[in-house]
C-alpha cells in the first residue's frame, strides 16, 4: 500500500474550509487515545478539556485572556508567513514589548494621569517592532537566515527579562522576590466589564488588529504585495515591489503586534512584571497562525481555541492530575494535523496497491476473462 | 589533572551533542529536508535516554533507546513532508514544538531524580599519559561516536557513490527522479539518519553531561546545531571546528560566569546564543558564496511524476 498524491487542478474550496476542522477532530480522537494510554477515562478527560471551561461567564473571561495575546500575536505572523519570511522569534518581541512598556509605571511610578496607558501600549510596540526588526535588518543586509536570528533573539530576550527583574527593577520592597514593583492605577489595563469577570482591553485589541490586518491582506494592493512576494518572489520583482522592503514591513507588523500583546498581558491581566509571565505564547501563535489558515479572522476562532487547551489544561491538572504538560502535546498535534489536512487543499490523496510483479499482465487479463 | 586539560575536557562535553545533532542534520539537509526538528528529537533522545537507563539501569540501553526514539519521531516529520508534501519550515516547528510537549509529559515523574552516568573508558596505561591521555583516550564512548560519526560521513558523502547520489538528490531532485534515483526513499533514510543523531546527542546531554532529566534540557542546542549546519556551509569537517568553538563559548562563558568578574551572569548566559548570530551574520554575509555552497533543492517540496 503506497500513498500517492495527484495535484488538483485548481485548490478544493471544500477542503480549505474543512481542514482545520478536519484536522480539530483527528487531534480530539488522538487526544483521547492519549488519555486512555495514560489511563483517564478519555470522554471525562475531553469533557474537562473542551467543555468544563465554557460552562461559567467567569471561565469565558479567562478565555479571552489567554486568547487576547494569542490572537494578537499571531494575526502579526500571518503577514510574516504569508511574506514567505519565518519569523520564530514573536515570543522574544513579545518579552521586550512587555519590558519596553513597563519602563513608565517602573522607572516612573510618580508620572500618573490619563496618558500612561496610551503611551504604556506605544511604547510595547515601538519595543516589540525595533526587536523584530534586528532579524528583519540582518536578514536584509547580510542574508542571514531570519529563523535563526529570531529564534536566538527569544534567549537573549529571556535572559535580559531575567536580568533586569532580578537587579535594577527589582521591587525594593518585594522581600526579594524577582518581581517589578505592581502597577498603580493609571497603568492598569481596564476590565472590559469588571462585574463578570477578567477580561481586558488586550482581548479588543486583537479583534480590532485582526479587522484591520484583514482588510489590509484582502482589499489593499499593500495586501496583494505581501502575497504575491510571498508565493513568487519573482513575480514580485517584476511587479516592482521591493523584497527588502517587505521583510521589514513583515517583521515590523509582527514584532508591534507582539509587543503590544506583551504589555497588554503585562498591564492587563498580572499589573507587573515576573520571570513568569510568559507561557510560550509567542510559540503557541505560530500553531494559531497556522489553524487560522493564515487568515487574520480565522485566527481569531483558532486562538480562541489554542486559549481553550489552557484553561482546559488547568482544569484537567486539578480534576485529573494530569500534567500540563499534556497541553503543549496537544497543541503540538494540533500543528501537525493542521499541516497534514492541508495537503488536501492541493493534491487528492490515493492508496494504490503495490502493482504486482512479472506476471502482472498474465494475471490481469485472466482476470477480466473472469469477469466476462 | 592540569587545569588545561580539565578545560579542553569540559570544551569537548559541551561541544559533543552538538557536533552529533549537527551531523546528522548535514546529511538530512544534503539529502535536500530542512528538518527544523532537530530541538524536538533532541529532547525526546535526551528524555527516553534517561527513562530507559534510570529503570533499566543500563546507561547503554538508555543510549540505543534514545536513538530509536530519535529516529521515530524524525519519521512523523519525513511522513508529512516527504509523503504529504507539507510546508517543511512549519512541519519543523511543529515537531520540536510537540517534542518539547511530549517530553515533559513523559518525563515528569523523572525530574530532579538521579541518573545513570555512561562512564568514561579507561585503557590502563594509555588513560594515564599526561595532558593528552584523559583527552584522547579517556573520554566517554559517546565522544568516540561523535568523531566517528565525522569521518563516516564525510568519507560517505564524498567518496562513495551513495553520497554522491544523495547530494544530487539535494541538489536537483528533478534531474536525479529522471535519472530513476529513488528521490523519496533516499530522504526517507536520510532524515532517520538525522533524527537517530538528534536523539544521541540528546542522550549525551541526559546520560553524560548532566545525567539528570530537567524539562528542556537541550535549551535551544538543536537550533544552535542547524546554525552550525549553515556556518559549516554543508562540511563535515567545518561542523567539527563549529561545534568546539561553540563548546568552547560556552565553557568560557561559564568559567567567566565562576570567576566572577562583575558581568551580569545572564549576559554571560546570552554569549552562545549571541555568538550564533554573529556567525551567521559572518558567514552568510558573502551571497555567492552561500549560494554556491547550499543545496540547490534545499526545502523545495518535490512530488515525483509518473
Amino acid at each position: 500500500m503506497r500513498i500517492e498524491l495527484v495535484r488538483r487542478p485548481q485548490t478544493s474550496a471544500l477542503f480549505s474550509i474543512l481542514s482545520p476542522f478536519l484536522a480539530l477532530v483527528l487531534t480530539l480522537i488522538a487526544g483521547a487515545i492519549l488519555f486512555a494510554i495514560l489511563g483517564k477515562n478519555p470522554l471525562t478527560a475531553l469533557y474537562y478539556y473542551f467543555i468544563d471551561p465554557l460552562r461559567e461567564v467567569w471561565s469565558l473571561h479567562e478565555l479571552a485572556v489567554k486568547a487576547a495575546p494569542l490572537i494578537l500575536i499571531a494575526v502579526g505572523l500571518s503577514v510574516c508567513y504569508l511574506s514567505n519570511n519565518w519569523n520564530i522569534g514573536a515570543e522574544g518581541q513579545f518579552i521586550i514589548g512587555a519590558i519596553t512598556g513597563s519602563i513608565l509605571p517602573v522607572m516612573f511610578p510618580t508620572f500618573q494621569n490619563f496618558l500612561v496607558l496610551p503611551l504604556m501600549m506605544l511604547m510595547g510596540i515601538a519595543g516589540g517592532a525595533a526587536y523584530g526588526a534586528i532579524p528583519a535588518w540582518l536578514k536584509v543586509r547580510f542574508n542571514t537566515n531570519e529563523i535563526l536570528t529570531s529564534l536566538m533573539l527569544v534567549y537573549v530576550a529571556q535572559l535580559f527579562l531575567d536580568w533586569l527583574i532580578r537587579g535594577p527593577w527589582r521591587n525594593p520592597k518585594g522581600f526579594n522576590f524577582p518581581e517589578t514593583v505592581t502597577f498603580h492605577d493609571w497603568a492598569v489595563l481596564p476590565a472590559i466589564s469588571y462585574e463578570s469577570g477578567r477580561a481586558h482591553w488586550g482581548f479588543i485589541f486583537a479583534l480590532v488588529a485582526a479587522v484591520v490586518v484583514w482588510f489590509m491582506l484582502s482589499r489593499t494592493l499593500k495586501g496583494f504585495e505581501v502575497k504575491v512576494l510571498g508565493q513568487s518572489p519573482r513575480a514580485g520583482r517584476f511587479a516592482g515591489f521591493s523584497r527588502g522592503r517587505m521583510v521589514f514591513f513583515a517583521f515590523l507588523v509582527s514584532g508591534g503586534l507582539a509587543g503590544l500583546a506583551g504589555i497588554a498581558e503585562v498591564s492587563g491581566a498580572i499589573g507587573q512584571l515576573r520571570p513568569s509571565f510568559t507561557t510560550g505564547y509567542g510559540f503557541t501563535a505560530i500553531i494559531v497562525a497556522f489553524l487560522g489558515r493564515l487568515n487574520p479572522l480565522g485566527i481569531v476562532a483558532s486562538g480562541l481555541i489554542l486559549a481553550l487547551t489552557y484553561l482546559g489544561g488547568e482544569a484537567a491538572q486539578i480534576s485529573l492530575g494530569v500534567s500540563d504538560k499534556v497541553v503543549r502535546a496537544f497543541q503540538g498535534m494540533i500543528l501537525f494535523f493542521v499541516l497534514a489536512c492541508d495537503t488536501l487543499i492541493h493534491y487528492r490523496v490515493r492508496l494504490v496497491r503495490p502493482a504486482p510483479k512479472e506476471p502482472a499482465p498474465a494475471a490481469a487479463a485472466e482476470a477480466s476473462h473472469g469477469n466476462a | 589533572m592540569g587545569m588545561l586539560e580539565a578545560i579542553l575536557l569540559t570544551i569537548a562535553t559541551a561541544a559533543t551533542p552538538l557536533l552529533i545533532a549537527a551531523m546528522g542534520e548535514l546529511v538530512v539537509e544534503r539529502s535536500g529536508v530542512l528538518n527544523l526538528g532537530v530541538e524536538g528529537m533532541m529532547v525526546m533522545g535526551a528524555v527516553t535516554g534517561f527513562v530507559v537507563a534510570y529503570s533499566t539501569g543500563s546507561p547503554w540501553l538508555g543510549m540505543i533507546a534514545a536513538v530509536l526514539m530519535g529516529a521515530a519521531f524524525s519519521l512523523l516529520f519525513g511522513f508529512l513532508t516527504l509523503t504529504l508534501v507539507t510546508n517543511q519550515v512549519a512541519t519543523g516547528l511543529a515537531l520540536t514544538l510537540l517534542g518539547l510537549g511530549l517530553s515533559g509529559m513523559m518525563g515528569r515523574s523523572f525530574v530532579g531524580l538521579p541518573g545513570v552516568k555512561m562512564s568514561a573508558i579507561y585503557i590502563p596505561g594509555l588513560s594515564d599519559l599526561p595532558l593528552v591521555g584523559k583527552l584522547v583516550f579517556g573520554q566517554d564512548p559517546i565522544f568516540y561516536i561523535s568523531i566517528a560519526l565525522v569521518i563516516g560521513v564525510s568519507y560517505f558523502l564524498f567518496r562513495t557513490r551513495a553520497g554522491l547520489t544523495l547530494r544530487s538528490v539535494g541538489d536537483s531532485h528533478k534531474s536525479a527522479h529522471a535519472l530513476g534515483i529513488k528521490v523519496i526513499a533516499i530522504r526517507y533514510a536520510a532524515v532517520t539518519f538525522g533524527g537517530a543523531c538528534a536523539g544521541l546527542a540528546g542522550a549525551y546531554l541526559s546520560l553524560v553531561y548532566v545525567p539528570q532529566w530537567v524539562e528542556n534540557m537541550t535549551a535551544g542546542r538543536g537550533w544552535i546545531a542547524l546554525a552550525l549546519v549553515v556556518f559549516a556551509s554543508w562540511r563535515p569537517w567545518r561542523v567539527l571546528a563549529g561545534a568546539y568553538l561553540f563548546g568552547a563559548v560556552t565553557i568560557g562563558q561559564l568559567h567567566a560566569q565562576a570567576l566572577g568578574l562583575g558581568i551580569p551572569s545572564q549576559l554571560l548566559s546570552a554569549l552562545p546564543y549571541l555568538a550564533t548570530i554573529l556567525v551567521l551574520v559572518l558567514i552568510s554575509r558573502n551571497r555567492r558564496l552561500t549560494m554556491m555552497n547550499t543545496p540547490a533543492s534545499l526545502g523545495q517540496p518535490f512530488v515525483p511524476d509518473r
